[in-house]
């Protein structure tokens, strides 16, 4: 084979396994995208209702509540302006802490609540995840922020 | 008093590596041999000048200097003396000195240890580097500036995070970081065969060793960082895909393509703009890496700097550096030539399709990566690529060449006939396809049984340590002196080569039986209360009381039987550090050959009981050995006697095909 044809060769089983790959990514990227929703978004019924996505969000003071078997837990995720409850059945991280930033991966269950099966854990107390921020940011710009405390 | 003496020795390090960045490149353009010889002695005083600043920040931490903010802001005076050192990186500030003082350290390596190179080629190659220190230690004086005041000064430090407190934060960051800059060294002789115009053989063999060192490094700092997260973070999990995980990952594979790129540069003088291209990409994903993780932009357990201005600076620099060094390569590159040409199946050709793998899921793993990013900048929309993406992606572009790893090394230079290959290796594959079918009969099955997929993955990792194997064999029978005699006449390199492949496939047996077969449990449990997982049972007997020197914890105590026999007593521990205020998980961990046992506490449920969650993850330590088994293999490889031999009394290789130079334009 000469040199030219061997080269041309080359290249276009380079470029086929290249596409292999591409669409390999591709698929993979379809099929395993978690969106990320704010709790005004979700009240709002922006999230999709049979979908596994995101919320984040401030947990709610005072909105912790265990139960009996030990391993769930509920509490209240909000962005100041909305709030969605949610229960976990788990061992939460280290670094979850009522008033500080969460976010929880999971689906909505028909009642509106929603039903994690991830704790995002924190890198340490003060810092917040960017998506939470942003949530907590676009919701205290289009409406007047109520307080953080659990309604009585 | 030693801060201000910190900051003017970094000034005094940003002036020589102007010098060491400006006059031994013009005195290797123009001829000039004074300036030339510059670059040693500069690469020397750039050296103790950001050794001299490190060690101020050093001491500000032992001697408790709370106005210095970054002191205060990351130790504490009741912080142990090992971790209020190791707090000199634990904020962004200080892993940008470490990061410039390790740069400092391998350029002052390249000056010492490079005798044998041309006084010119040495003076470019160090050039590069200062001129990478130079941007380091602008953003350290002007954006991060680790000796900035606190007035009036803390009365006492902030604490260094309670995730840090470990061991692994004394060993992880700096290796990291020795591989992460060790690749600059790669960099800065590609950079400097382009700017001279020399590239031959020889620049693959000087450059050879250090790449490989940088390698192993590199290798090592990703699996003290995995096995700190296996024990610190308390899931049980090794690897999670974290954004900052594969910023460190994505290096590893184009430098792991790189290397074996090298190799056939220098047997073979081919792939030689491939393997400068190599250098140029492994060395940006390494600063890529450093965006990522500094920026805030991604949310991780790792992100640092939330503080968009640094990650600008960053962006820059690394724009400046990628952007001009492609171009000079877009230039220059062109009339390299081509090496010793070779057939379709041939030892070249199969490193080649290996280089491709590599540098597909490297850009697989990047594309995942920076997805999230991009949507967010482009369309505001958040979301985020976990583990199944990666998975879904990276195991199936790898397979290739994991099979393509055996067969490399049994294959012929320039060409390597199919007959000749499928009679060298019908054994190995009949080893690994007996490995596959009887080694699921004799291991335990674990919850989920066994899938196709376990199956294949145990063929795979049969077949790497039998193809290595199978060509250790081929090559030591036959001789007349027996095989002892034989087996020492071997280069270090080649047992380099046979440990690393061999480790890989050892990393991919315990990795498939760790993450595919192990059990968990999440529960809770009353003081004297048992449970069974996986043949073993695990009794609670409650928590004490215990106090270190700088937190309060509840110690549980758990001790695991098996059919009656003592096996492990556990501790795992719940810390509160005093000075955050802040909780952590200390999990208990029984180490054996073929399973760990994970325990770790999670929270009081009542009295007397606590939950707890359990892990048996089979052959677990087969990861951390597969992964020693490759940085010892780097290790041998990098320390072949061939690469201390004095190379000066020698000329340099011509090897199969031309030894094509570029025309010779300015003092080589």
């Amino acid at each position: 084979m000469k040199p030219r044809q061997r080269r041309i060769a080359i290249i276009s089983v380079g470029l086929l396994a290249f596409g292999l790959a591409a669409a390999l990514v591709i698929n993979a990227l379809r099929s395993n995208l978690v969106f990320f929703f704010s709790p005004s978004q979700v009240a709002a019924d922006a999230a999709p209702r049979n979908g596994a996505f995101r919320i984040g969000g401030l947990v709610e003071t005072g909105s912790v509540r265990r139960a009996s078997d030990g391993l769930t837990v509920r509490f209240v995720v909000t962005d100041l302006a909305q709030r969605v409850p949610v229960s976990y059945r788990g061992l939460l991280p280290d670094l979850f802490r009522e008033g500080k930033g969460v976010v929880v991966a999971g689906r909505l269950q028909p009642d509106g609540s929603f039903e994690a099966n991830q704790v995002l854990a924190k890198h340490d107390e003060n810092y917040m995840p960017p998506e939470a921020a942003a949530a907590l940011e676009q919701a205290r710009q289009s409406h007047t922020a109520p307080t953080l405390e659990a309604p009585p | 008093m030693i801060p201000e003496i910190g900051v003017f020795s970094l000034v005094l390090a940003l002036l020589v590596a102007l010098v060491q960045g400006t006059l031994p490149l013009a005195g290797a353009h123009w001829g000039v041999a004074g300036w030339v010889r510059l670059a040693r002695p500069a690469a020397l005083g750039q050296f103790v000048f950001a050794a001299m600043a490190f060690a101020c920040l050093a001491w500000s931490f032992l001697d408790n200097d709370f106005s210095v903010l970054y002191v205060a802001s990351n130790s504490h005076a009741e912080l142990p003396a090992a971790y209020r050192f190791a707090a000199v990186w634990g904020g962004h500030e200080g892993s940008m000195l470490l990061w410039l003082c390790l740069l400092t350290a391998w350029a002052l390596a390249v000056a010492l240890f490079s005798r044998q190179l041309p006084d010119a080629y040495v003076a470019r190659v160090l050039a590069v580097m200062a001129w990478l220190g130079v941007g380091f230690l602008l953003f350290l004086l002007f954006l991060s500036n680790p000796f900035t005041r606190l007035m009036p000064p803390a009365l006492e430090g902030r604490d260094l995070n309670p995730l840090l407190q470990d061991p692994g934060m004394v060993v992880h960051p700096p290796i990291l970081y020795m591989g992460y800059v060790g690749f600059s060294v790669a960099f800065a002789f590609a950079i400097a065969a382009l700017l001279s115009g020399e590239l031959n053989a020889a620049w693959a063999r000087w450059s050879r060793p250090w790449t490989v060192a940088a390698w192993m490094f590199l290798t090592l700092g990703i699996l003290l960082g995995s096995a700190w997260a296996y024990y610190v973070l308390g899931w049980g999990g090794w690897w999670f895909w974290d954004p900052v995980e594969n910023a460190s990952f994505m290096p590893w594979l184009v430098g792991t393509a790189l290397i074996h790129s090298l190799a056939v540069t220098e047997k073979r003088g081919a792939f030689r703009s491939w393997t400068v291209l190599l250098a140029i990409c492994t060395f940006s994903l390494s600063l890529l890496g450093t965006f990522l993780v500094r920026s805030g932009v991604l949310t991780s357990v790792h992100a640092f700097a939330v503080d968009p201005g640094r990650g600008l600076f960053i962006l820059a620099f690394m724009v400046a550096v990628v952007g001009g060094s492609l171009l000079l390569f877009g230039w220059r590159a062109p009339r390299i030539g081509l090496g010793g040409r070779f057939s379709v199946l041939s030892r070249e050709s199969l490193l080649l399709a290996n280089n491709v793998v590599l540098t597909v899921a490297a850009m697989a793993v990047l594309i995942g990566t920076l997805y999230p990013l991009a949507l967010d900048v482009l369309a505001g929309q958040k979301i985020s690529v976990g583990p199944p993406y990666f998975e879904a992606v990276f195991v199936p572009i790898m397979v290739p060449a994991i099979f393509l790893m055996g067969v490399g090394p049994v294959a012929r230079w320039k060409q390597a006939p199919l007959p000749e290959l499928a009679r060298r290796l019908r054994w190995a594959l009949a080893a690994s396809g007996a490995a596959a079918l009887l080694l699921p009969l004799t291991l335990p099955a674990g919850p989920r049984g066994w899938s196709a997929l376990s199956t294949f993955a145990l063929l795979l990792a049969g077949w790497a340590v039998a193809s290595a194997a199978t060509h250790a064999w081929q090559r030591f029978r036959g001789a007349p002196g027996g095989w002892l005699d034989r087996a020492r006449r071997q280069p270090r390199g080649w047992y380099g080569m046979l440990v690393a492949h061999a480790g890989i496939g050892v990393f991919i047996f315990g990795a498939t039986m760790a993450n595919g077969f192990d059990s968990r449990q999440e529960l809770k449990l009353q003081a004297g209360e048992s449970t069974a997982l996986a043949g073993f049972a695990f009794r609670f007997d409650g928590v004490a009381p215990v106090s270190g020197p700088n937190f309060d914890a509840q110690r549980a105590t758990v001790r695991v039987t098996r059919k009656g026999e003592a096996v492990a007593t556990l501790h795992p521990e719940k810390r509160i550090y005093r000075a955050r205020q802040m909780a952590l998980s200390q999990a208990a961990i029984d180490v054996g050959l073929t399973r760990d046992l994970f325990v770790a506490l999670g929270d009081p449920a009542g009295d007397e009981a606590w939950t707890l969650r359990i892990h048996v993850k089979p052959f677990m330590a087969w990861i951390w050995a597969g992964c020693l088994l490759m940085a010892l293999g780097g290790l041998l490889a990098a320390t072949d006697r061939r690469y201390r031999l004095d190379l000066a009394a020698r000329p340099a290789a011509v090897v199969g095909g031309a030894t094509a130079t570029l025309r010779p334009q300015e003092g080589a």
